[in-house]
């Protein structure tokens, strides 16, 4: 890599470029939350989009503070650098940070390895976050989630809304005509808030680009042990792996596209070790981003059943 | 997704000794800088939309291998061109819709080129989901409408047309598609495009734009059809990444919502929003609406320092010079070019609800960031998109329907024309029992009596009393009987005096007459005017 591509690049200076308008809506979105909702929380699940989201609600509130918690749903099986990093985050910029943990799902111990991946994610991560958001009465919860990521989420609405069960109906949402989003809920409703509905994979690193937003190390490429299996790469991010037969770590140059629970996150193999170089991969990439994910290929459809159940 | 970039900037760098860095970092801020096109595509049923954005994405080459594989695998087609893949299975994401066949809701689709970024609003062609369509049209700056070569234009062309037009969309790109099919007539072509033009008349101020493609072969999609040398203008392509995306309300007086107010210090006091109209400078003087108080801009604060102006589309927070009651719900406006302010709205509505739209219905209304409660009055219009969109008298409007009414706001509220400013010209009508939305609402006009009228400050009395006289629904103005019930009380008054004088002698006496009539029978005049308002015997 030559040192060159390293040096910092200035900031775009077009003022009204598509960057500068996704994040006014973004921004938008968030102060009419702040101003529809009782009480509203900020989902961070420390990805890029967590990152992005974030730096938008210090921007939106600026020069006052979010007014609202950031809420972790921890499974248990994150990256250790993931939690290094919300950790030191949070604390860099004074922002209030909730962790939740599904201690039922402790108590029977569930785990990706011993359960899978579908009963995992609904246990630690669909029910922690419905027990979270109605523990602290949360009624509307904002979240990263982007419309250029599955097919349902296309059609899903900014403001959406999910019934007392947090089951999402993709058959009753709201037109959401101009810049006009109705936040009044029937009884036991609450709403999912998505800022980043109109931002795409290359969008979010190009701003985290021209913003220079910290994230997460894992993103960059870097040498990781991994174990292959089933044509994705699992990173041994802590002795709970256990490891088949025959089957020894390899240290190889791999980097995340996306984040979640580790033995759930396929690493790619890549060179690319800058928010630059990673906008490049971007840029020629051949493959969808939550192509590395195991979770969405439990079935054509999983993504829209899972929502509908109440994942995020 | 991924980008092709093959720009001048980049290939005329190539010969410089370390190109590749130069290159490359001009190519990231190049993709920074990019502007962005909001644009909505319709068409009948079979008309072949589905396809054309994929053959869209294909040749840009934004169609990722994984989804080609995930796409072969959902059409059954593990081998064979790609020409024959079902795009429309890349698109359709509910799996009610799948199952179909068919797109009910609305979806949001992304791409970029190297010169724009893309929000395409997909939105179905089925008269029953109009409203997803009308939704789509509301943020769009270009509507693309698919038309059969084959079968022509159809009814649903026209009401695409007309939603497209009548919610704002200044550019109406016709692709008539399927031109393979009718071996790329010109004739068969500029036949479609003459019929188009006939009933254009109905589409207002959109600028429209005719492209003969084929969505199956490629043909000007994003290559230049070679069968097709008889045709000159632009690729589908090119005019979706070259028309003008600065949007109108850039030229209008500004404007901004208030939509929350910040106060993290006790000494700090900023009004949050986006910029709705115009620009703003600090210094500039504006009015807050409705109360009507008059200030000046301190500053415009954003995360990245104070700006010396602000445009259209930019969020910020706004602090004034004066200590002044502003809450969220208000209008910040040019002091010279207000917004109108007015308890009564004249407005074109699309009825989305379930069931019925008509007079004496009750409604909360969102106006920007205000709401309101409102009551529907008559006489209420239909706009029948069956009919060139000719207005007709109606009882009622049933889901889908587009109309003319009158609103009742329990308290006055600013708003502007929807032709002048999209943002704070429209409005949706929520119920209040199931609180989803139900109607989408675009003001004609906000102003009570004189439609051209900025302004006025009416009296509580007077309020009061044309409120009551409204109820009448003379087409008189109010005050053009007031005036002409003073002018008649003036002379007349002076006619009492006299021959009051005359009679007794005495002036002082005659004086008292004349000056207690001048009350009672001014009041005795215009209730005289307004009841005759109502016989229309005798007018010609």
């Amino acid at each position: 890599m030559n040192a060159l591509a390293r040096t910092p690049l200035a900031p775009a200076t077009a003022a009204h470029s598509y960057l500068d308008q996704l994040e006014a809506e973004s921004i938008h979105i968030m102060r009419e939350t702040v101003a529809e909702c009782d009480k509203p929380v900020m989902l961070y699940s420390i990805g890029k989009d967590s990152s992005v989201l974030l730096h938008l609600a210090m921007k939106a509130f600026y020069p006052g503070k979010p007014p609202f918690p950031l809420l972790h749903v921890d499974t248990t099986w994150k990256f250790r650098e993931m939690i290094e990093f919300r950790d030191r985050r949070t604390r860099e910029l004074n922002v209030d940070l909730m962790v939740h943990i599904n201690q039922e799902g402790v108590q029977r111990g569930i785990g990706p390895i011993t359960h899978g991946s579908e009963l995992h994610t609904d246990v630690m991560k669909t029910q922690g976050l419905r027990q979270a958001l109605d523990l602290n009465g949360f009624d509307a919860a904002i979240g990263g989630a982007r419309r250029d990521e599955d097919k349902s989420r296309a059609k899903e609405r900014i403001f959406s809304f999910r019934n007392a069960h947090h089951r999402w109906d993709p058959k009753r949402q709201r037109p959401e005509p101009w810049r006009l989003f109705n936040a009044h809920k029937r009884k036991g409703e609450s709403i999912r808030v998505f800022p980043l509905s109109n931002w795409t994979e290359l969008d979010v690193w190009l701003y985290i680009h021209r913003e220079n937003i910290p994230v997460v190390p894992l993103y960059f490429a870097k040498p990781r042990p991994v174990v292959e299996r089933n044509g994705t790469l699992i990173m041994v991010d802590d002795d709970r792996l256990p490891l088949e037969p025959g089957e020894t770590p390899q240290i190889r140059n791999v980097r995340f596209r996306t984040l979640g629970c580790y033995p759930l996150t396929g690493a790619v193999e890549s060179e690319a070790a800058t928010v630059e170089d990673i906008i490049r991969e971007t840029l020629d990439s051949r493959f969808s981003e939550r192509q590395g994910r195991v979770i969405d290929k439990d079935g054509s459809a999983s993504m829209e059943r899972k929502k509908q159940e109440g994942y995020f | 997704m991924n980008i092709h970039v093959s720009d001048p900037v980049s290939d005329s760098l190539n010969d410089i000794a370390a190109p590749s860095v130069i290159d490359r970092d001009a190519v990231i801020s190049h993709h920074e800088a990019k502007s962005l096109l909001r644009f909505m595509a319709c068409g009948s049923v079979d008309h072949g939309k589905s396809s054309l954005l994929g053959r869209l994405l294909y040749d840009a080459g934004l169609v990722l291998d994984d989804q080609i594989e995930t796409l072969r695998k959902d059409s059954g087609q593990l081998t064979g061109a790609v020409e024959d893949l079902d795009f429309s299975l890349l698109f359709d994401g509910l799996a009610a819709e799948r199952e179909q066949k068919i797109t009910i809701d609305l979806a949001y689709r992304f791409f970029a080129t190297d010169k724009r970024k893309f929000i395409v609003a997909d939105a179905p062609g089925h008269e029953q989901y109009t409203r997803n369509m009308a939704t789509g049209a509301s943020t769009a700056d270009l509507a693309l409408i698919l038309v059969n070569a084959q079968s022509g234009l159809t009814q649903q062309t026209r009401r695409h047309a007309l939603i497209a037009a009548t919610l704002g969309v200044r550019h109406l790109v016709v692709a008539v598609n399927k031109m393979d099919l009718v071996g790329y007539a010109q004739a068969t072509f500029a036949a479609i495009e003459r019929e188009f033009r006939a009933f254009a008349d109905r589409l207002g101020a959109a600028a429209i734009t005719f492209i003969p493609v084929s969505a199956r072969k490629g043909d000007n999609v994003v290559k230049r059809s070679a069968a097709m040398d008889w045709y000159r203008g632009p690729t589908l392509l090119d005019k979706l990444e070259t028309v003008d995306v600065t949007p109108r309300a850039a030229h209008q007086a500004f404007r901004m919502a208030v939509q929350w107010v910040s106060r993290p210090t006790p000494d700090f006091r900023g009004y949050c929003g986006m910029i709705a109209g115009g620009e703003v400078r600090p210094g500039q003087e504006i009015v807050v609406q409705p109360s009507g108080q008059r200030t000046t801009i301190d500053q415009i604060i954003t995360a990245n320092g104070a700006l010396d102006r602000a445009g259209v589309g930019q969020s910020v927070t706004l602090t004034l010079t004066d200590d002044v009651d502003v809450s969220r719900g208000d209008l910040l406006a040019e002091a010279e070019a207000p917004a109108q302010v007015s308890d009564r709205i004249a407005a074109r509505i699309f009825w989305m609800g379930q069931g019925t739209f008509s007079p004496g219905g009750r409604y909360h209304i969102k106006l920007g960031t205000a709401t309101a409660a409102a009551y529907v009055a008559g006489p209420m219009q239909l706009i029948d998109l069956a009919d060139d969109a000719a207005i007709k008298p109606a009882e009622r409007l049933m889901s889908n329907e587009f109309g003319l009414c009158h609103l009742e706001l329990d308290r006055p509220l600013a708003a502007d024309r929807y032709d002048q400013n999209r943002e704070t010209g429209s409005f949706i009508l929520i119920d209040a029992e199931t609180h989803d939305t139900v109607a989408m609402g675009l003001i004609e006009n906000a102003g009570t009596a004189e439609p051209a009228a900025a302004p006025v400050k009416t009296s509580l009395l007077g309020k009061a009393v044309m409120r009551v006289a409204r109820l009448f629904g003379a087409n008189e103005s109010h005050t053009r009987s007031i005036a002409k019930a003073m002018s008649w009380r003036a002379t007349g008054s002076l006619d009492t005096f006299m021959i009051g004088w005359f009679i007794t002698g005495n002036p002082t006496i005659a004086g008292s007459i004349a000056g207690t009539e001048i009350a009672t029978k001014i009041a005795l005049y215009y209730c005289h005017e307004r009841a005759w308002a109502l016989v229309p015997w005798g007018r010609r």
